[in-house]
């Protein structure tokens, strides 16, 4: 069993997972029930001013479901702590104490004034929590009120809230980022200069889940009329990869500690936004759909694939694939590769053939010798992997990259040994010299 | 089981009331419970969408069953239907009667990676049923009036698919047929559990629905009215007149008690209010190796006779009920006995007391006596070696080849004003849903003919 203790901030976690500011972490008896599961840490449901704020009491939550009902997004418009601040400070002060190896983060959103973030932090402080969140990224209900995302929209509102939360605590602070922005790495930067210690994302995107057909309504909705929510879940997570990897590699960012959140359902998402750079993942979702106990097999998942690959410890995977990811720019011209259809697991299903014919390079047979047949034809294969992506079966079409020297029948050329980029490629009028 | 030599080894023991209500009321429900919603969707799911899916290629009938599936999934039953139906107007019936195993299903591919296929069969009957329960707005409409008119003779499933084609090209169509009820072998000749909750008339009275079409019962074709008379009075005629011979065993077939034809036997079944009222033997032996004996024998089970027994002069691969129809006789509590022909039928005063075989085997090919034979001990012996068409009523007016209609692809025969179809005609696996097709062929014939 691999060592998943992970040290983010200098908070000490026995493990990497960590439940996110979101329902599950809403009050002690949540949270215990989580810290008994096994979860390593948890960033506490955001707490704002008194008067307490009021949910509605109708749906707040949506989904995304497969045929078989399995959820494939989820979206909220549940607001902040619905109670009030001291008795959630209360809670947090007695779980800390009695669950002294496990993060307890604490989430905040007061209004973008100095004197409400210096009212709150002290209280805050005095809970013997480990940090603070501050959540810039609600995207329903708070950012109406000048909170939230609407927060996280402005990079110079998250500079100065920082600045003011490492003014007036001694806590780390981390910045939880809304993904409802051009481009993420501006917000990063800000909270970087304001001085927080980390920041943490994605928080949800703004989303309607659908449309009741029949009365015309957006779902969810609280009687006739619904409100757009925050989506979560596994469809957000190739955005939430992205968005961390954009913050790991930024070099105006790079080595900020990053908790990543967004689709985490398996030790796999983890691991992904661990080898994107992120230091923690968080996650909310899969705890909602399945329970807490999915925790334990994130661990073990995670455990194993550490000792087969001879990681002993999280740390030092955190970052590993971020060489890997590169402006579009930068990539090899000169790369060639092929489909190729494993004939003896080919199932004939030709749905490689329809979509490549359909939509793509005409470059998959249907037939040979007048008999259904599905071969790549690799006069016409541009390598895009289309077929890969939409054959049932898995490992039956595979990519091969052709070896240097080889003559690629689409162009009919031998493919060049050198790396050559679109920078320099004679089509580009911007070219420089290679 | 040992072999009585005399006939009169055991007493006769053909009764009814052999169960209680409740064990007849399960043992007749559905064969397959159909699909929930959530079911539906799921197996739905499990479709690749295949391109030039090779199901639809499988189907006699050319379902577009990848589209009818998709439309499962996104929740389009009306859509669903229609992808059914308009290829296969008794996709209903269809869904339930159709051997899967060795059509649709069997061309699946999933079958290649994972040797579970999609259960074409179940949701077809999903999108059927759904849709019949609540049709709304028609789905077919009728052309313009042609103002001719065409006769089908035999409401069988290839007349009334060849019905409802013609009624939907604005002709009117006359459809006559010997029995009581419409359906033909819909409607008597299936095991009950296959098709319950009168639902071959309900799916007839859907097909109707489409107006221009009157059904005349009780009209038999050389009986009630000629070949000749139809042909002089209408502008086409349709045959689907199915088989209504049943063949011999071939063996002298003593006038006892208890010794009769599967067929009767099942019609029988179909037609009856009360299955405590029907008679089964205590020993029931069933001889033949189609779909007919394993209907037979297994509903005689469910009748409670405590020993059924197919018995079919060739191994199991030469049955023509499908290896899926064998298993299911046998989980039903059928013994299925290979290489045995009947030879000599045992009866006493009271009626059959059994049956003696004669053992066979293949001896270069063919199939011959071993000179051993055994007898089984029955009170019934139901005969299921198939059924034969019956010419006469055609008279010297349509050429027949090997005892049944000839006619081209279209269903045209030797007549240029009569097409034909269903298990009448010669060449097809006597399939319902083959039998769809030649009727919905002829339709389209049928209309190219009077149009030119």
């Amino acid at each position: 069993m691999a060592n998943l203790t992970t040290e983010f901030l200098g908070i000490k976690s026995p493990n990497p997972f960590w439940l996110a500011s979101a329902p599950p972490t809403d009050k002690e008896y949540n949270v215990v029930r989580a810290f008994e599961a096994g979860w390593g840490g948890v960033v506490w449901k955001t707490l704002g001013e008194d008067p307490h704020i009021v949910n509605v009491y109708g749906p707040r939550y949506g989904t995304l479901l497969g045929n078989d009902r399995r959820v494939i997004g989820f979206n909220n418009i549940e607001l902040i702590s619905d109670r009030p601040l001291q008795t959630n400070l209360d809670e947090i002060r007695r779980v800390k104490r009695a669950w002294p190896n496990r993060a307890v983060v604490v989430s905040l959103m007061v209004p973008c004034e100095e004197a409400a973030w210096q009212r709150i932090l002290p209280m805050v402080e005095d809970t013997g929590c480990d940090g603070i969140e501050l959540n810039f990224g609600c995207p329903h209900g708070m950012s109406e009120r000048g909170m939230g995302s609407s927060v996280g929209q402005v990079p110079e509102y998250i500079e100065m809230v920082a600045r003011w939360c490492k003014t007036y605590s001694q806590l780390p602070v981390i910045v939880k980022l809304t993904p409802n922005i051009t481009d993420i790495r501006y917000p990063a930067r800000a909270a970087k200069a304001g001085g927080a210690d980390a920041v943490s994302l994605i928080n949800t995107i703004n989303s309607i889940m659908g449309v009741n057909l029949q009365t015309m309504t957006m779902s969810p909705s609280v009687g006739k009329q619904g409100s757009h929510g925050g989506y979560c879940g596994t469809a957000v997570r190739p955005i939430a990869l992205n968005m961390v990897a954009e913050i790991a590699r930024d070099p105006q960012t790079a080595g900020l500690p990053i908790s990543g959140i967004g689709g985490v359902h398996t030790w796999h998402d983890a691991a992904e936004f661990i080898a994107l750079g992120a230091g923690t993942v968080q996650v909310c979702t899969a705890a909602m759909v399945y329970g807490f106990r999915i925790v334990q097999d994130m661990c073990d998942g995670l455990s194993n694939f550490m000792d087969e690959q001879g990681y002993t410890s999280v740390s030092q995977m955190v970052g590993k694939a971020v060489p890997s990811i590169t402006g579009w720019s930068n990539l090899n011209m000169n790369h060639i590769e092929k489909a190729v259809i494993n004939q003896d697991s080919c199932i004939q299903c030709g749905r490689c053939h329809v979509v490549c014919e359909d939509t793509s390079h005409q470059a998959i047979t249907a037939t040979k010798d007048g008999k259904r047949h599905f071969e790549i034809k690799e006069d016409e294969c541009v390598g895009c992997n289309l077929c890969v992506s939409v054959c049932p079966v898995p490992e039956t079409i595979t990519m091969r990259t052709l070896a240097p020297g080889e003559i690629d029948k689409r162009s009919g050329k031998p493919v060049p040994a050198n790396y050559a980029n679109w920078t320099t490629h004679p089509n580009n009028p911007m070219r420089v010299a290679a | 089981m040992t072999a009585p030599d005399t006939a009169t080894a055991a007493p006769t023991d053909i009764r009814s009331g052999r169960l209680h209500a409740e064990q007849y009321q399960r043992n007749f429900c559905d064969a397959h419970a159909p699909l929930s919603l959530a079911q539906a969707r799921i197996e739905a799911d499990r479709c690749y969408y295949c391109f030039d899916a090779p199901c639809q290629t499988a189907c006699p009938t050319g379902i577009d069953i990848a589209s009818f599936i998709q439309r499962i999934a996104d929740d389009n039953i009306r859509g669903s239907a229609h992808a059914i139906l308009s290829a296969n107007p008794l996709g209903g019936m269809c869904a339930r009667v159709c051997p899967t195993e060795v059509l649709c299903e069997q061309a699946c591919v999933r079958n290649s990676n994972e040797d579970k296929p999609v259960e074409i069969g179940l949701l077809q009957r999903y999108a059927t049923d759904a849709y019949f329960a609540k049709p709304g707005a028609p789905l077919f409409t009728r052309a313009k009036a042609s103002g001719r008119t065409v006769v089908v003779v035999g409401a069988g499933p290839a007349g009334l698919a060849c019905a409802h084609g013609l009624a939907r090209l604005g002709h009117a169509v006359v459809v006559l047929d010997a029995n009581a009820k419409p359906g033909g072998l819909n409607e008597y000749g299936l095991a009950t559990y296959k098709t319950v909750d009168n639902f071959a008339q309900r799916e007839i009275e859907w097909l109707l629905s489409i107006g221009g079409i009157e059904i005349r019962t009780d009209t038999t074709l050389g009986k009630n009215v000629t070949l000749d008379q139809l042909i002089a009075k209408y502008d086409a005629v349709f045959l689907g007149l199915g088989l209504s011979g049943v063949n011999d065993i071939g063996i002298a077939e003593p006038a006892a008690p208890g010794l009769r034809n599967a067929v009767e036997f099942i019609a029988e079944l179909r037609q009856v209010d009360d299955y405590a009222t029907l008679p089964v033997g205590r020993r029931v032996v069933v001889i033949g190796g189609g779909m007919t004996a394993v209907d037979a024998a297994v509903q005689s089970r469910k009748l409670g006779a405590e020993q059924v027994t197919i018995v079919y002069r060739r191994g199991p691969g030469g049955m023509s009920a499908s290896a899926y129809e064998q298993d299911w006789a046998q989980k039903n509590g059928v013994t299925i006995r290979h290489w045995a022909a009947p030879c000599e039928v045992l009866a006493g005063v009271q009626g059959v007391t059994g049956i003696r075989f004669a053992v066979t085997a293949l001896n270069d090919g063919k199939l011959v006596e071993t000179g051993e034979t055994f007898a089984l001990e029955a009170d019934t012996v139901l005969k299921a070696i198939g059924q034969s068409f019956v010419a006469q009523p055609l008279g010297a007016k349509i050429e027949l080849q090997s005892g049944r209609i000839a006619t081209d692809a279209s269903g045209a025969t030797s007549h240029p004003k009569v097409w034909a179809g269903g298990d009448c005609r010669v060449g097809g696996r006597d399939l319902t849903v083959e039998a769809v097709e030649h009727g919905k062929v002829a339709a389209l014939a049928i209309d190219a003919a009077l149009q030119a």
